[in-house]
């Protein structure tokens, strides 16, 4: 694990969500609560539609172009025969960490 | 060799008759087809929703040119009949005499004309067909005052769309009460009391003396010498069979053709009638169901095969918007029968069942109709009431325990309970449609024809939709918001006001949500009905909002954006279009599309790139044009008296001025209008939501058009002499939409449920008219203002929150 600093909670808006660009590709960090947040692969496998701009309920979220659903824990799409990446991330006394690892990064910063 | 068939008279019965016949054997017979009216099959029993001017005549067309064309069916439309010559079997029109094996008389009936003197003035007229619907539309548009002879069905049909049409309207009718034949006199109060209501005013025990005028008609004299003026007279006093080609061709005819059971003349074996030009034991028929069964028989007979027709009890349907009645069966009173009652005087409501031995026997229901076919099942299969007379008035609902799901007594009626009256389609006939595949209300018509009459059975197919399919199934009728709740789009609105719920954890929590925090459905509706609601105490949420609303722009499909600042009733100038411009060199946007609401559209703007294309178009005075939202998108004008010869009004100035008061606001869904200067209508104002045409003497505003996947002509609300009191109407319609209608629902879907009569009333009534418009200026306080230079106050977010691209490549 190579945990990364990337900011402060309150700088994703909660049910909201924020982009990283990383070596692998956007990730989308998901605020599904006050202090929970998850980290997945932005890109809808569908239509490759944006999810972080998502309708952000429970643990999931919805695309904004055709609506599939995706569960954040696991990254499976509800009801749709689909998957989307999901990363290590947590959440320590406000500040937001996700594993550089886990999208490519090879050491820490 | 094809045997020769003519039929005379092309409406329902006979209509109905070549759908079976031409869907069993399409080659069996060569068909003629004469019709005195010159044109094909229409639903006749939607002759008074095209009178109100809630459906057009090609609404209801049944069969038009093509499906004669394509069943290879000679059409003599407009062709009287002169002549049957059964020894030659010829049938001779005005323009020649064809040859036939097989006749079928279908000539239906001609309106009974009380012998009055006065009664053939022009003025003078009847209700049968769309040349006489036609004609009341045009005499309505005169305005003036019409007097409608006879107070049953058709009368009060035609009462209710003149009435709506603006007539000011009498209706004279010889009983005692209205409708006499179908509803007792507590019904028959009420229905009066909501005639009258709506402004219908209503003599009985009235006997006309005779109808005055020199060349037209002017008035109407009663015999007890009331004198009632009239521009119109509606005769509809009642219908007898049209038999005078049975009766001259020799064919045994009393009151209507006689035939046997299997609707064979009983003088002549090939010559069958069908309709309501027939008698049979001693029965004359008028509604559709019968006539749909003898069809049924007379295809039959036709391919060789033997039915036989039984008289059926028949259920009524009033078709006047807001008046609901049904009734069934016998209800005089006699010995040995027993009456059991509910009234509910507040709502109007008013329900009667008459018991004869245990069993039901009649039911007249006033203001909730609802269990009318249930009630109606019972009347036909003689089913013994005996263990559910306590709770039977109030419906099937309560009988076995159940709960009052509507599913559940739809769920429990048997296969062969008749669903749809009109056409006789039962239970099991529609269930076995949808299990080949007829899985919409539509297909379901066009299979099986359930719902496709009147219309009034619809609730009840669309309920044996949903039973059949669960969750397959999207119900247009009550529905819940999501799977986050049972609760309905109209129950959640009405709670959020009653429990004055001010926050979406409150909506969540007092109403039950099963999710924590609602879902991608529910969310940006429950976020609108707060906003709606308590404009003041809500703050709209933006991560309930889909991402158009949220970013200001619309996504497109490869995650870009577009961007549409507002030009106000479409005028622009050179600085606004040089900004435009530059900003589209700066941000290189790929297409700039001018669009359909006369404004710029900059496609493919990058996400990140918002706030700075907006930043740079605000410094030139363009705001956003909320091209994106659920909300006010534009107003579309023409250039009216400032520049065109024709325009009447300063539409161009009033399309500002009304874009300027409206903008920023959310409404249930998106909301277009358009300010035309003259009837023209260059703005395509009656394609609006709401819509405004200008006239010499003011302003005609329409509400309810679109021109999507539904195209929607504007229905008129109300015309006005001033601007300002347009702009009043304006904003008050547009906030009655906000209070009431469904999240996304455009404002002819919410009309269609409301009725447009029920916001005509909200709109005409002064004071509630002035409390909308101060409830939307309120409103207005907090959302007019331009979203692009709020969130320039307060950077966006749009940014990647990190890069840990540039690091990796260190």
């Amino acid at each position: 694990m190579n945990w990364i600093d990337l900011g402060s909670i309150e700088d994703v808006p909660l049910r909201g969500a924020r982009l990283v660009k990383t070596p692998v590709g956007c990730v989308a960090l998901f605020r599904t609560d006050e202090a929970e947040v998850f980290a997945a692969s932005n890109r809808c496998p569908h239509k490759g539609g944006p999810l972080s701009e998502g309708i952000i309920h429970g643990q999931k979220v919805t695309c904004p172009l055709h609506n599939w659903v995706f569960d954040l824990n696991t990254g499976a799409a509800l009801g749709e025969d689909g998957q989307i990446e999901t990363f290590p991330v947590r959440v320590e006394a406000g500040r937001i960490l996700l594993d550089g690892h886990a999208v490519g990064k090879r050491s820490a910063a | 060799m094809k045997q020769k068939l003519v039929v005379i008279g092309a409406g329902m019965a006979s209509g109905r008759v070549l759908e079976h016949l031409t869907d069993a054997a399409p080659d069996t017979y060569d068909i003629t087809i004469f019709n005195a009216e010159a044109r094909g099959n229409y639903n006749r029993i939607m002759l008074s929703p095209v009178l109100s001017g809630e459906k057009t005549y090609e609404d209801i067309v049944t069969h038009d040119d093509t499906w004669y064309a394509e069943r290879n069916i000679t059409c003599r439309f407009g062709e009287h009949v002169v002549g049957i010559d059964r020894d030659a079997k010829t049938v001779a029109g005005e323009n020649g005499a064809v040859a036939y094996d097989k006749l079928l008389i279908a000539t239906g009936s001609a309106p009974f004309i009380i012998p009055v003197e006065g009664k053939d003035l022009p003025g003078v007229i009847t209700y049968r067909d769309l040349d006489d619907t036609n004609a009341m539309i045009e005499a309505a548009e005169k305005g003036g005052k019409a007097v409608v002879i006879g107070g049953g069905l058709l009368g009060l049909e035609a009462a209710a769309g003149l009435a709506e049409r603006g007539m000011d309207v009498t209706v004279l009718h010889l009983m005692g009460h209205l409708m006499e034949r179908q509803l007792d006199e507590a019904a028959g109060y009420l229905l009066r009391r909501d005639l009258e209501k709506r402004g219908i005013k209503i003599i009985t025990q009235a006997s006309t003396a005779a109808i005055l005028g020199e060349d037209r008609v002017e008035g109407v004299m009663l015999e007890d010498s009331t004198g009632l003026e009239a521009d119109l007279v509606v005769m509809a006093v009642g219908i007898r069979p049209e038999t005078r080609l049975a009766t001259d061709a020799g064919l045994e005819v009393a009151r209507g053709i006689e035939v046997n059971a299997q609707m064979q003349s009983k003088t002549d074996p090939d010559v069958y009638a069908v309709g309501e030009c027939v008698e049979f034991d001693g029965h004359l028929f008028g509604l559709v169901a019968p006539l749909y069964d003898q069809a049924k028989i007379v295809a039959q007979g036709l391919l060789g095969e033997t039915g036989a027709f039984v008289v059926k009890d028949v259920a009524t349907k009033l078709k006047v918007t807001g008046c609901d009645l049904f009734s069934a069966g016998d209800f005089a009173d006699a010995e040995g029968r027993e009456d059991i009652v509910f009234r509910d005087p507040s709502r109007g409501i008013y329900k009667r069942l008459v018991i004869e031995d245990d069993r039901l026997i009649g039911a007249v229901m006033y203001g909730d109709t609802a269990d009318g076919n249930w009630f109606f099942g019972l009347i036909k299969d003689g089913t013994e009431i005996d263990e559910m007379r306590e709770t039977l008035i109030f419906g099937p609902a309560y009988q076995g325990g159940d709960t009052a799901d509507p599913l559940s007594a739809v769920a429990a009626l048997p296969p062969e309970a008749e669903i749809c009256g009109c056409n006789g389609i039962c239970k099991g006939t529609i269930t076995d449609a949808i299990a080949e595949g007829a899985t919409d209300l539509g297909s379901l018509r066009a299979k099986t024809k359930a719902s496709a009459s009147c219309g009034t059975c619809t609730g009840l197919v669309e309920q044996l939709l949903q039973v059949t399919l669960g969750d397959d199934f999207q119900m247009s009728a009550p529905q819940s918001v999501c799977g986050c709740t049972d609760l309905t789009h109209e129950d959640v609105r009405r709670l959020i006001k009653s429990q004055a719920l001010k926050s979406q954890p409150a909506v969540w929590q007092e109403l039950g949500w099963t999710t924590p925090n609602g879902c991608h459905v529910c969310r940006p509706a429950i976020n609108f009905y707060l906003l709606a609601d308590w404009p003041i105490e809500y703050k709209d949420d933006p991560q309930s909002r889909f991402v158009n609303e949220r970013k200001h722009a619309n996504i497109q499909k490869d995650g870009t954006f577009s961007v549409v600042p507002r030009m106000w009733g479409g005028i622009t100038n050179a600085d606004e279009l040089r900004a435009i411009a530059d900003a589209a060199d700066k941000y290189d946007v790929p297409t700039v599309k001018v669009t359909g609401g006369q404004r710029i559209d900059l496609l493919g703007v990058k996400g990140e790139d918002l706030p700075h294309i907006w930043s740079d178009l605000n410094k030139a005075g363009l705001v956003s044009g909320h091209a994106y939202s659920k909300g006010l998108r534009t107003v579309k004008t023409c250039v009216g008296t400032d520049h065109c010869r024709f325009g009447t009004q300063d539409s161009t100035g009033l399309g500002i001025k009304l874009e300027k008061i409206l903008w920023g606001s959310w409404t249930p869904h998106k909301l277009k209008l358009g300010v035309s200067g003259c009837p023209r209508n260059c703005a395509e104002a009656t394609c609006k939501d709401i819509g405004i045409v200008c006239v010499d003497s003011g302003f005609q505003i329409g509400i309810g058009g679109a021109a999507g996947m539904d195209v929607k002509e504007v229905q008129p609300l109300i015309q006005v002499p001033t601007e300002e009191e347009t702009i009043a109407v304006v904003l008050a319609v547009t906030q009655l939409y906000r209070e009431h209608a469904k999240y996304l629902d455009r404002v002819y879907k919410w009309m269609a449920k409301v009725g447009l009569e029920w916001i005509q009333e909200q709109i005409g009534d002064l004071d509630t008219r002035r409390a909308l418009v101060e409830r939307f200026e309120l409103s207005q306080s907090i959302y007019r203002k331009d979203p692009w230079a709020e969130q320039a106050k307060e950077p966006p977010k749009f940014a990647p929150l990190a890069d840990l691209t540039l690091e990796a490549a260190e």
